[in-house]
């Protein structure tokens, strides 16, 4: 049944009967990198040549009339798994072809479209078992997770309206504007249990009906899609890949709270995301489902895409607003909260893009059913990012509740070292949330993931970021790449923030340099307890938490690099010193021709030696040295 | 003098008129200017103040305090080099020294004097699966090396020859 009687949204048959081939490409930001919008080119040409009908859409695919020799191509979103893309997916044949390049496209067509072979070259081997993988549904990676909100992204097009309302799309925007009332719309949220996913875990239930409950006139809801944490891209991903599925959540937001305008909120660094969310913003309000009057209910919503313009603070959301506003984007005390007072003082919701995603696909399982998901506290799914030194890179869905080693060993497939090898054991840390969450080290793997119990040993859920660090990160380094980075992005506005940071920044050089006592140690505690507690807003209050876990749990690095002048890994430039060790060193002189400064010295056959004084410790030795022989840079 | 001086501001009138002079739309009026001569000048901004009834510090002020918007004129390929976590966990600084030592520019110079290249870091871009990355424009290159980015600079530079010869 479609929601809109001229759309054509009906079911697509791909096999007998229906269409011959259907092939999914996977369109993400990843994958295009990888050029999968040449191979897709090549794929239609090639099956032009083969003649048949190239179909693009859902209206057409089902309105053709030569079905048989028709093949449906369609550009997907991301589909999490980028470090093997491009994805081509073949249907009927349910077939998962990964890292496909141009060269390749011919061999497919001949192969497994004409003749329904499987080439094995092209599917994904599985690191532990070595046997190959046909389908997703095979995949490790995928296997072990369950996609919730990622569910339709990388099955349908999201520049297809058809597509999405054949999902029954809108059907729950419909119902929250035609069957509840605003308070029921908001009761079923609160029900839910559904916290806001953008760091901060508050219930957005809750929010909505303060919103709500404000006197009637003008009001305002926001999609933040500022998703600035490094590290983190699952809102990228929910945006690129299905984003009429956040329009119904800002319009299910604004029937709860009585708005008619709407702002969705994307950082400058996601042009795709921007492009695909204006399409299905215009389209939205071509069919008439945004607009006046929407479903005959006499309400209206409008919904506006802005693009920000680089600055990390515009996540925080007072100053989100103000940059909405066409100002600096610098955060205001709270209160008065953005419930009641927000853009242009008129009272606003602002919720992140997956939290808006899962509105429509709560309404429709009902709250009870979703709250079977997760953890009594933290109900339902998290997208989390997983990238850094680990075997499957990508993006991944999990219920709250499993644990960061089903995540790190069944899913992302292992800690890898310097090199890209798997390390059964290289797994030293993980930062979560980016530079305002913490590190979680070997005692967390079992911990429970979820909203309560990472806050309670101070770290937090934040935005999803999951970065895996091996053995070879020196984490007071990462601390003060960190401190670099809010450093940069403090607003200036209040001084602990603005100066705190700074001065934390040059504590953490002077660490890394060697030029610290043991006093340096104790000042930055106290400078960080004393910025976490004092700054105005979000970005200030969390920027010292990498500081303090890693002061917490790798105290011990912090006293190498201060008493003995040792930075343990080799990461911290001033401190490191280049060894050649004699007993792995079998004089292969490979070192020696990499050398840029001609610092390294060796006969063949002979054990090598570095000029500590010409070397510029630029690791380039080590990098190459196959034996490992190569140590402290 | 006067039909110059139209010329050069024909564009940004056409960006200002198109949201209707709102000063709530400055950013997105800046962002599209920026696109039209690829930076902020200065008589621009004060032109762009004008037209919304803004004082020009305001409009310096949203101008200097977003990272996209560029003050000073960029050359025609911008490297930039993501410097988010899971790049930087990846040695992206490594990728990043060998950048401005092939192309001969450092922090504080950032764009090379035949206004050919500039090379320059940027917050996390979303494409962490592929670290490290460097994007040319628009165009995204992941999984990089020292040595492929050296080649891609090469390409370019070769690029730019042969254009050269066969005008």
């Amino acid at each position: 049944m479609c929601l809109l009687k001229d759309r054509v949204c009906g079911v697509v048959v791909i096999g007998p009967g229906g269409l011959k081939h259907k092939i999914i490409i996977c369109a993400g930001t990843g994958c295009i990198a990888n050029g999968a919008m040449k191979v897709y080119q090549a794929f239609t040409n090639e099956l032009k040549a083969l003649g048949m009908d190239i179909i693009e859409n859902r209206a057409d695919a089902i309105e053709s009339e030569n079905k048989s020799k028709s093949a449906y191509m369609l550009k997907s979103g991301c589909q999490g798994f980028c470090q093997m893309g491009p994805l081509v997916k073949i249907l009927p044949e349910d077939i998962l072809y990964t890292r496909v390049r141009l060269e390749d496209v011919p061999e497919i067509i001949n192969k497994t479209i004409v003749n329904q072979e499987v080439i094995e070259r092209l599917l994904y081997v599985n690191a532990q078992t070595k046997k190959t993988c046909r389908n997703q549904e095979e995949i490790p990676f995928y296997k072990q997770q369950s996609r919730f909100v990622l569910k339709m992204c990388g099955t349908l097009d999201p520049e297809d309206l058809d597509d999405y309302l054949a999902i029954d799309g809108y059907t729950q925007a419909q119902k929250a504007y035609k069957e509840l009332t605003d308070e029921q719309v908001c009761k079923e949220m609160i029900d839910s249990g559904l916290r806001g996913r953008g760091g901060g875990g508050f219930p957005t239930g809750k929010k909505w009906d303060l919103t709500r409950i404000q006197p009637k006139g003008k009001k305002y809801v926001i999609c933040n899609g500022d998703e600035g944490d490094p590290g983190a891209f699952m809102d990228r991903s929910v945006m690129e890949g299905n984003p009429h599925s956040v329009l119904e959540g800002m319009m299910i937001a604004a029937r709860a709270i009585g708005a008619d305008e709407g702002y969705i909120y994307v950082r400058a660094e996601y042009p795709l995301a921007v492009k695909r969310l204006r399409k299905a913003c215009n389209d939205a309000l071509e069919a008439g489902l945004l607009g006046d009057n929407i479903f005959g209910s006499g309400l209206s919503m409008r919904i506006q895409v802005m693009e920000g313009a680089g600055a990390f603070v515009c996540g925080e959301e007072t100053a989100l607003m103000s940059s909405v506003e066409g100002n600096r984007g610098m955060p205001s005390p709270k209160p008065p909260f953005p419930a009641q007072s927000g853009l242009w003082r008129k009272p606003t919701v602002i919720n992140n893009v997956e939290t808006l995603a899962t509105v429509p696909l709560i309404m429709r399982m009902g709250a009870a059913k979703y709250r079977e998901m997760g953890t009594p506290g933290s109900p339902g799914s998290k997208t989390f990012a997983l990238s850094g030194h680990i075997a499957n890179t990508g993006l991944i869905e999990v219920p709250f509740g499993v644990t960061l080693r089903e995540i790190i060993y069944d899913i992302g497939g292992g800690v890898t070292d310097k090199k890209g090898r798997v390390d059964p054991d290289g797994f030293k840390a993980v930062q979560i949330g980016g530079p305002s969450g913490g590190c979680l080290t070997k005692d967390h793997l079992d911990l429970l993931m979820d909203f309560d119990s990472l806050r309670n040993i101070g770290a937090m859920v934040g935005s999803g970021g999951l970065v895996v660090m091996n053995k070879t990160t020196c984490m007071v380094n990462i601390a003060k790449y960190f401190m670099q980075f809010t450093q940069n992005e403090s607003c200036g506005k209040c001084v602990l923030c603005r100066e705190g940071t700074k001065q934390m920044l040059y504590l953490l050089e002077d660490i890394c340099n060697g030029t610290a006592t043991m006093e340096t140690i104790d000042l930055l505690q106290e400078l960080a307890t004393v910025v976490q507690k004092g700054s105005l807003c979000g970005l200030g209050k969390t920027a010292p938490n990498p500081v303090l876990m890693t002061l917490k749990h790798f105290k011990d690095e912090y006293i190498a690099h201060v008493v003995d002048k040792k930075c343990p890994t080799g990461e911290c430039k001033s401190l490191a010193k280049a060894e050649i060790l004699a007993d792995r060193c079998k004089g292969c002189r490979v070192c020696v021709k990499q050398c840029p400064v001609n610092a390294i010295m060796g006969e063949f056959k002979k054990v090598h030696s570095i000029d500590e004084k010409i070397c510029i410790k630029c690791g380039a030795c080590a990098a190459v040295c196959k034996l490992d022989a190569i140590v402290g840079v | 003098m006067p039909t110059v001086m139209y010329r050069k501001f024909e564009k940004a009138c056409s960006i200002i008129e198109k949201y209707e002079a709102q000063p709530s739309k400055l950013i997105p009026i800046l962002q599209e200017v920026q696109e039209e001569y690829r930076y902020l000048p200065e008589e621009v901004m004060t032109f762009v103040a004008m037209s919304l009834k803004l004082s020009p510090a305001k409009v310096f002020g949203v101008a200097s305090f977003y990272a996209h918007f560029a003050l000073l004129p960029k050359g025609k390929y911008v490297i930039r080099l993501c410097d988010g976590t899971a790049c930087h966990v990846k040695s992206s600084q490594r990728i990043l020294d060998t950048l401005r030592k092939v192309i001969g520019v450092d922090e504080k110079n950032p764009t090379t004097a035949n206004m050919m290249f500039t090379v320059e870091t940027v917050s996390c871009l979303g494409a962490c699966g592929l670290a490290p990355v460097v994007v040319v424009n628009d165009a995204v290159h992941g999984q990089m090396t020292s040595g492929k980015a050296e080649n891609l600079v090469k390409e370019m530079k070769e690029k730019e020859g042969q254009e050269n010869v066969s005008a």
